[in-house]
């Protein structure tokens, strides 16, 4: 193991000299939990999430990491992930598909807690019938459960969400979960370039007492507390604590926008903005549009490209005013739903302008030319 | 705890509730005392909304009287009864959800042993016999496996009481109760052996009827979780809210099922621990010697 030097997080993101290696998805979540000073990681098996935690136990093994072990289940792992970090350590943990579903009841408990676990999903199909292949669908299930929500596009965007996702759950006025999503194979099981901060440098460590509810260490006060107290009494204050509890959860996901911005250089990305025509993505979805954009521009077609990063905190302002001058909306996504694209119509003034297409699923990929023909069409 | 910690802020004297000062000034921090020194302390339960003759809050009251370090117990719990209770008790506890407890106390205990090498912090699982036996009996069984260094203990009181008296694995064969309403088909659970085999270095049952030997057994159990493995305590304790019982007649009613043999009073201590208690017997009189 590396001696590490712990430097301030804007350092490690935006100074350091950053080196440039060829490496799977699954090795660019080993080089972010490296520089990421985590006290503990807990895993459990399944494709395509296990490579990454399989690389996290590696360096577990090598010292970076003082804890690491295999839970009993995804319900068993994220309850005792919720265990260690009111215990006031920073945890991290990875999942995917019918894991995500298997723990569900925790996500929602995470974020009510104000717990801020950061945890990787490499989203694939869920049953019935099985599959292992990627597919976006979990997403649309965890929109709504409190937790902060990245997409990574490739290899870099998730060594990079993952470390900057410690640093914006951890924030006082933020403390919520953040689920750094990546699409399953296309990004866990390719290699590409990432740049990387040098591995003598380490985010600093985590301070439990700047979380905004108490540690449950007896070492600080209140001693006569509860994680989390009942307010489920028949009366209006009762209905009142839990209505402001939620509202609070919600208030915490406002204020993480500007660390978002800061960190993450803004909540979506945009090339072109000015086109009539947008393809607006997350995920893989985002590298399929701009090989379509840029044919398309070569055929001379005016199109730009919005590459959403963050969808919890959703870019509700930026994505109405780039509607409003746009004429057309194409939103490709990786699952038969097409949340995304009812995410988006949820927050422009002319819903007609959202073309939810092209869809596919069940693990296939998606040709640019589906996204050209699209663009195409609305260029007509 | 840091001594010292726990302490009312100068200016807060006329505005913190008099329990709380209490606890202040005569709380059972630091202070080793048991089930023979209530009446003069200030225990760390208070005021609670179970029952009145609820068994399950009689076995509580004495499980906290017995803690040998409550300044540094993290308690966890589970979705039931013993839920309402948690909220008015003295020291940090979680609350996460309805079975998950075993699993919430595994995270809890490393990272409590990250953050304090030096220190030990007590880990007790409180919970129900539904969210032990039933729904939890994965993640309960699991955390033994892996010999967590974490105290369980199951308030069997034979019945889903929270959710209005549904049968559990530990309700006895043959009762009728909401869902077995032609009578529960199989026996009580024999979590004990479970517990054993499964690698608990130590394992008891008691009731709260015998209040001196369960402040013993909870001591013990917590103990032998610090160095040796994890423990297992079930405590009998059958709600007479939900089989419709005048709650005066609880304890004797415990009494009577002692008496028929059908509950007993056991304790396993694995060759280990054994060792490792009567180290610390004596320890703890030569202490007293001086
Ligand atoms: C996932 C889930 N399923 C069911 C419930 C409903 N529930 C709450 S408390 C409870 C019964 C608890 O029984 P037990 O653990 O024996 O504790 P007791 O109330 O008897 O003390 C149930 C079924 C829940 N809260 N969560
Ligand atoms: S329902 Fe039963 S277990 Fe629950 S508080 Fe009442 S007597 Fe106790
Ligand atoms: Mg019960």
């Amino acid at each position: 193991m590396t001696t590490q030097q712990v430097v301030a997080p804007e350092h490690l993101f935006f100074e350091a000299e950053r080196e440039r290696q060829f490496m799977t998805g699954s090795e660019a979540v080993r080089e972010a939990i490296k520089r990421a000073n985590v006290d503990m990681a807990i895993s459990y098996p399944i494709t395509p999430q296990s490579e990454s935690m399989h690389l996290v136990g590696d360096i577990y093994a090598q010292g970076y990491l003082k804890e690491y072990f295999r839970g009993e289940s995804e319900f068993a792992v994220m309850a005792a992930v919720a265990g260690a970090a009111m215990g006031g350590v920073r945890v991290f943990t990875a999942t995917a598909g019918p894991g995500t579903l298997r723990a569900f009841e925790m996500f929602p408990t995470w974020a009510g807690a104000r717990l801020p676990v950061v945890c990787a999903f490499m989203t694939r199909g869920v049953n019935s019938p099985l599959t292992i292949q990627p597919d976006t669908i979990e997403m649309a299930f965890l929109l709504d459960t409190g937790i902060l929500m990245f997409h990574a596009e490739n290899a870099q965007d998730l060594y990079d969400m993952i470390l900057k996702a410690f640093v914006i759950a951890e924030q006082t006025d933020v403390h919520i979960p953040v689920g750094v999503f990546v699409d399953g194979f296309f990004v866990t099981h390719t290699r590409e370039e990432v740049a990387t901060a040098p591995a003598d440098l380490k985010l600093p460590p985590y301070n439990p007492y700047s979380a905004p509810v108490p540690v449950m260490d007896m070492e600080s006060v209140p001693v006569r507390q509860m994680r989390d107290p009942f307010v489920m009494k028949s009366n209006f204050i009762s209905y009142a604590a839990h209505a402001s509890w939620q509202q609070e959860i919600l208030a915490a996901q406002e204020r993480a926008r500007k660390h978002v911005r800061r960190y993450l250089g803004g909540l979506l990305e945009a090339e072109h903005p000015e086109a009539a025509v947008l393809v607006v993505a997350a995920g893989t979805a985002v590298s399929q549009g701009r090989e379509a954009v840029a044919a398309a521009r070569r055929e001379g077609l005016e199109v730009g490209l919005i590459k959403l990063k963050s969808l919890r905190p959703f870019p509700r302002e930026e994505i109405r005013t780039l509607a409003r001058q746009a004429r057309a909306l194409i939103v490709p996504e990786f699952n038969r739903v097409g949340w995304l694209a009812r995410e988006i119509k949820s927050v422009v003034e002319d819903t007609t302008k959202v073309i939810d297409a092209p869809r596919v699923f069940g693990g296939m990929t998606m040709p640019p030319d589906l996204i050209l023909a699209q663009i195409r069409r609305c260029c007509a | 705890m840091s001594k010292g910690l726990f302490r009312i802020s100068p200016g807060f004297e006329d505005v913190m509730p008099a329990e709380y000062k209490e606890l202040v000034t005569n709380g059972p921090y630091g202070r080793d005392l048991g089930v023979k020194d209530l009446g003069t302390f200030k225990e760390l339960i208070e005021e609670h909304p179970l029952c009145a003759g609820c068994a399950e809050a009689l076995a509580l009251r004495l499980i906290l009287a017995s803690l040998p370090s409550p300044e540094d117990t993290v308690i966890v719990g589970s979705t039931g009864c013993s839920s309402l209770l948690f909220t008015q008790v003295a020291v940090q506890n979680i609350h996460s959800l309805f079975g998950n407890q075993n699993a919430v106390a595994t995270g809890l205990k490393r990272a409590l042993r990250l953050r304090f090498p030096d220190k030990v912090k007590d880990v007790v699982v409180i919970a129900g016999d539904g969210a032990t036996v039933d729904i939890g009996l994965d993640m309960v069984m699991q955390s033994w496996f892996r010999r967590e260094l974490i105290t369980t203990i199951m308030l069997d009181n034979e019945v889903y009481a929270n959710t209005g008296g549904q049968e559990s694995g530990m309700s006895p064969q043959g009762a009728v109760l909401y869902m077995a309403p032609l009578g529960k088909k199989f026996p009580k659970v024999n979590l004990p052996e479970i517990a054993r085999e499964a690698g608990c270095a130590y394992v008891a049952t008691i009731s709260p009827a015998l209040p001196r030997r369960l402040g013993k057994v909870v001591r013990r159990a917590i103990l032998v979780a610090r160095e040796i493995g994890p423990s297992y305590v079930q405590v009998f304790c059958p709600c007479p809210t939900n089989f419709k019982w005048p709650s005066a007649q609880v304890l004797q009613k415990i009494r009577d099922r002692q008496k028929e043999g059908i509950f007993k009073v056991r304790e396993y201590v694995s060759p280990e621990a054994e060792a490792y208690l009567a180290g610390l017997e004596v320890e703890r009189q030569h202490d007293e010697q001086e």
